[in-house]
């Protein structure tokens, strides 16, 4: 197949079968066993670590570090399991850059931390590929717990509650179980279906049973939901996405990154996914530093990503903009989009320079787009949830809602940030609260 | 100008870096390849009495001890003496004699101990050419237990005996190798000197079971389902070594008697501590059997920079300088005080020192909220064990308590006087008390 990276428009199959396949295969493939023991070796086991303090999840990591050195990756598995179920995903897509790595004490000496998001990702690829599920179901408490979402927070509350003994119901509103880990996350950072996977893993422990196609509001109800179980956990996510602005009229032909990205993690033939040749990106985050890579490795020609504010405020940390840059992404800063037209089919999306404070200088400029995404933040979406704080549902530590009977965690829920860690972490510590309650009842 | 020449009971070579009679010093092919890479001298592996040679294992003959990235720290052996022929060896030794007249070629020699095989096999190797004999009192596995190799070496009477044996019919120096599988080496090292041996090398290896395999449950190396127990070498001995040598070079009746230092000399610095306890050459073996003879170059110009940078011309210059400060336990200075200083510059913050001495030793560290770590002279002992598991070298010292200060720890000022053991109030047979 023939180059096809000058094409004008929006077309599939820019790049060959081959080339695909090259751009989407792990960004960092798995460690050997050589090269585990090597990277194991450098874990000098601190005192307090540090690194275990940054982990949202509170991951024992120089205790299960050792155990990989002394060739007992799957008890190395257990240790992360135990405090995060989610532990493979986690080994993938946790920016361990701005968490366990850069608190490593190795930078100090160094200027290069151990690889820990690697060495984690071999502890549980070696448990799940050579032994059965690590945990046992306690015996059957006859209590039921309805969990609302099956991603990562749900899937983590659920699990710790089967565990338990208590028997778990599972409603998600789409398809396919793993939430973000499914949707929402850059194809190269989870190959070879692993979410899926996972899930399937995960579910072993029994007791747990998923309903699709149920979403609050659609078929649920919270308030049936609390009179059907004895606790509710919600773990609904971020549905919704921010608009550009006001009048969404003004932006008709823009994209949303999440959904292009979703495409993308769905579809089994990438040389059939279209691109334009010339994608902009709007958006400082994860996703569109996703959805400009992956604009980019699909074959556009030119991806501009344009931020509003400076480098430094991006949300994506040094490694993802520095991954986009090495990927051919053009990274504009302190510019916000004003207006969109289109002259002979073509999209002409002008912005305007701003300072931190979004202080227009009235400095515009104009970037050609065959296709735009739109990536400036999620948004919580239902009108059947417990009270908010801001535009999140309001929880305290242990993850209670302002509801009785009902917790929430994850990306909906206030506090922490929207990490796949962090929601597994909020699940957790969700599920022991909601079983030290059900045990006192 | 700094010079490496090594002058050992007039035996001369251009460097003090010896290959130790082992499997890489067993045939002209290593040997001539050892010489070329730049060693400056050989002890060809030990040949037995004229007759069918020994044999060895077919199967494994080595095990190992590993650190951090697989690096070898220890290595085992069950091989025996030379499973060549006499002869052969002979003949190759005068060859490459000849040829390499400004190196050393020492020949390792282990016959039964009685006076004909030791008188019958001198004359054979006084004809090679070669410049000296060690005699193999060391090896601790296969040939022990046929009643030589270490079983002569733990019997001081046997090391006389055959020492001068070997004094009487054989015109050159006699080198008298030493094994470390014994009780006190001066006894040992005595005998040797007391049969007129010209010099001790040492050590030999040590007894040592180097891993069991927990699947067969058998000891390693592993031939047909069982193993025996081999020789230890390498740089996890060096340690042991240089306790020995030392000993050596202080004893009364021993000082002064050249001794060719052996036992897990792996870089420059590994020698230059052997020459500074009183070795005259050194012997290598583990070193280039893990990564060639190659290794002796980092040797030759690390040792030879060291001593520029010292100022040293010749190893005479700091030769023996270590070996005099090494005494007693009871002569140490009880009023020497110290106290650990933590570099917070250099600090990465692991915390291994804190909780070493939190749960280990004197709970002399103390921890902040954001990781700051201090040492509480109060409490601090200055038994180095922070500085010997911080990662950072450097980071952890021992600063001295200057005599007139006071010891926090102690509450008392600090003696200007020497006071040791031997003085001091505690001590029931202390000679003040006795006074």
């Amino acid at each position: 197949m023939t180059d096809q990276r000058l094409k004008e428009g929006v077309a599939a199959g820019r790049l060959s079968r081959d080339t695909l396949q090259d751009n989407f295969c792990d960004l960092h493939p798995p460690l050997d066993p050589h090269q585990a023991q090597v990277a194991a070796d450098r874990c000098f086991f601190c005192h307090d670590a540090p690194c275990t303090t940054a982990c949202p999840t509170d991951i024992d990591i120089p205790l299960f570090i050792r155990q990989i050195s002394t060739g007992m990756p799957h008890a190395a598995a257990k240790t992360i399991l135990t405090q995060n179920i989610l532990g493979g995903m986690c080994a993938r897509v946790c920016p361990t850059e701005t968490l366990c790595e850069e608190a490593c004490v190795r930078n100090e000496s160094e200027g290069d931390p151990v690889q820990i998001g690697l060495l984690q990702r071999y502890a549980t690829d070696s448990m799940m590929a050579e032994r059965p599920h690590p945990f046992e179901r306690a015996a059957a408490t006859g209590k039921r717990v309805a969990v609302v979402g099956a991603g990562p927070a749900g899937l983590s509350c659920a699990h710790r509650l089967a565990m338990y003994g208590h028997d778990v119901v599972i409603f998600e509103g789409r398809n396919k179980s793993g939430g973000l880990n499914e949707f929402g996350i850059a194809t190269y950072k989870s190959v070879g279906g692993f979410a899926q996977r996972e899930v399937d893993w995960l579910l072993q422990i029994g007791g747990i049973s998923v309903e699709h196609g149920k979403r609050l509001g659609e078929g649920l109800s919270l308030d049936g939901l609390k009179q059907d179980f004895d606790a509710v956990f919600l773990a609904i996510g971020l549905g919704g996405v921010n608009a550009l602005s006001a009048d969404p009229s003004a932006w008709d032909g823009v994209t949303n990154a999440v959904d292009f990205i979703g495409e993308l993690r769905q579809s089994t033939d990438l040389s059939s996914v279209a691109i334009g040749r010339d994608v902009v990106v709007i958006g400082g985050g994860m996703t569109a530093i996703d959805a400009a890579v992956q604009a980019k490795l699909l074959g556009a020609l030119n991806v501009t990503l344009v931020y509003r504010r400076s480098k430094a405020r991006m949300a994506a940390s040094e490694f993802e903009q520095d991954l986009a840059a090495s990927k051919g992404v053009v990274l504009i800063t302190s510019a916000s989009p004003v207006s969109l037209s289109k002259e002979a089919g073509r999209m002409q999306i002008t912005f305007e320079y701003s300072d931190d404070d979004l202080q227009p200088t009235g400095e515009r400029f104009t970037l050609p787009a065959d296709q735009i995404f739109s990536a400036i933040g999620q948004t919580l979406v239902s009108n059947d949830l417990p009270a908010l704080d801001g535009r999140k549902i309001a929880v305290d530590a242990t993850g209670r809602t302002q509801t009785a009977g009902v917790w929430a965690g994850g990306d909906c829920a206030s506090g922490g940030d929207d990490l796949t860690v962090t929601a597994v972490a909020e699940g957790r510590d969700a599920a022991e609260d909601i079983h030290a309650q059900l045990a006192t009842s | 100008m700094t010079s490496l020449e090594t002058n050992f009971l007039g035996i001369k070579s251009p460097n003090p870096f010896w290959l130790a009679s082992a499997p890489p010093t067993d045939k002209e092919y290593n040997v001539r390849r050892a010489f070329e890479a730049g060693w400056g001298g050989v002890v060809w592996k030990t040949l037995g009495s004229e007759g069918p040679p020994v044999v060895n294992v077919n199967g494994p003959r080595y095990g190992a001890i590993w650190g951090a990235d697989r690096r070898l720290l220890g290595l085992n052996n069950i091989e025996l003496i030379t499973d060549r022929d006499l002869y052969v060896n002979l003949e190759e030794i005068k060859r490459v004699k000849a040829d390499y007249p400004d190196r050393a070629l020492i020949v390792s020699l282990m016959v039964p101990c009685d006076e004909a095989s030791w008188k019958a096999i001198l004359p054979l190797v006084e004809e090679t050419g070669a410049d000296g004999i060690e005699l193999n009192f060391g090896c601790p596995h296969g040939m022990a237990e046929r009643g030589m190799g270490s079983a002569v070496g733990q019997v001081p009477e046997y090391i006389e005996m055959v020492t001068r044996w070997c004094k009487e019919a054989y015109s050159k120096p006699v080198i008298v190798k030493l094994t470390p599988n014994i009780t006190d080496i001066r006894h040992p090292a005595r005998a040797a000197h007391a049969g007129g041996a010209d010099a001790v090398s040492l050590i030999n290896t040590i007894n040592s079971i180097v891993s069991v395999d927990l699947d067969n449950f058998a000891p390693m190396p592993t031939i047909d389902g069982v193993g025996s127990h081999g020789g230890y070498c390498g740089p996890a001995v060096k340690p042991i070594a240089m306790h020995m040598v030392a000993e050596i070079a202080r004893d009364a009746e021993t000082a002064g008697l050249p001794i060719s230092a052996i036992g897990g000399v792996t870089t420059w610095r590994d020698a230059a501590e052997f020459i500074a306890l009183g070795a005259g050459t050194v012997q290598v073996c583990t070193a280039a059997m893990t990564y060639g003879f190659k290794v002796v170059q980092e040797m030759i110009t690390g040792l030879s920079d060291w001593m520029e940078d010292q100022g040293y011309e010749t190893l005479a210059d700091f030769q023996g300088r270590a070996a005099v400060k090494v005494r007693d336990w009871k002569d140490l200075n009880l009023n020497f005080v110290t106290k650990a200083v933590i570099d917070q510059d250099q600090c990465i913050k692991c915390g291994r020192c804190y909780i070493a001495c939190e749960d280990t030793s004197h709970q002399a560290i103390d921890m902040s909220e954001d990781r700051i770590f201090t040492v509480k002279d109060d409490e601090c002992v200055a038994c180095n064990l922070c500085v010997n598991v911080c990662p950072v070298e450097g980071c952890i010292t021992m600063k001295r308590i200057e005599p007139g200060q006071i010891d926090e720890r102690t509450g008392q000022v600090v003696q200007a006087e020497h006071g040791d053991w031997t003085t001091h109030p505690n001590n029931p047979m202390s000679s003040q008390a006795a006074e």
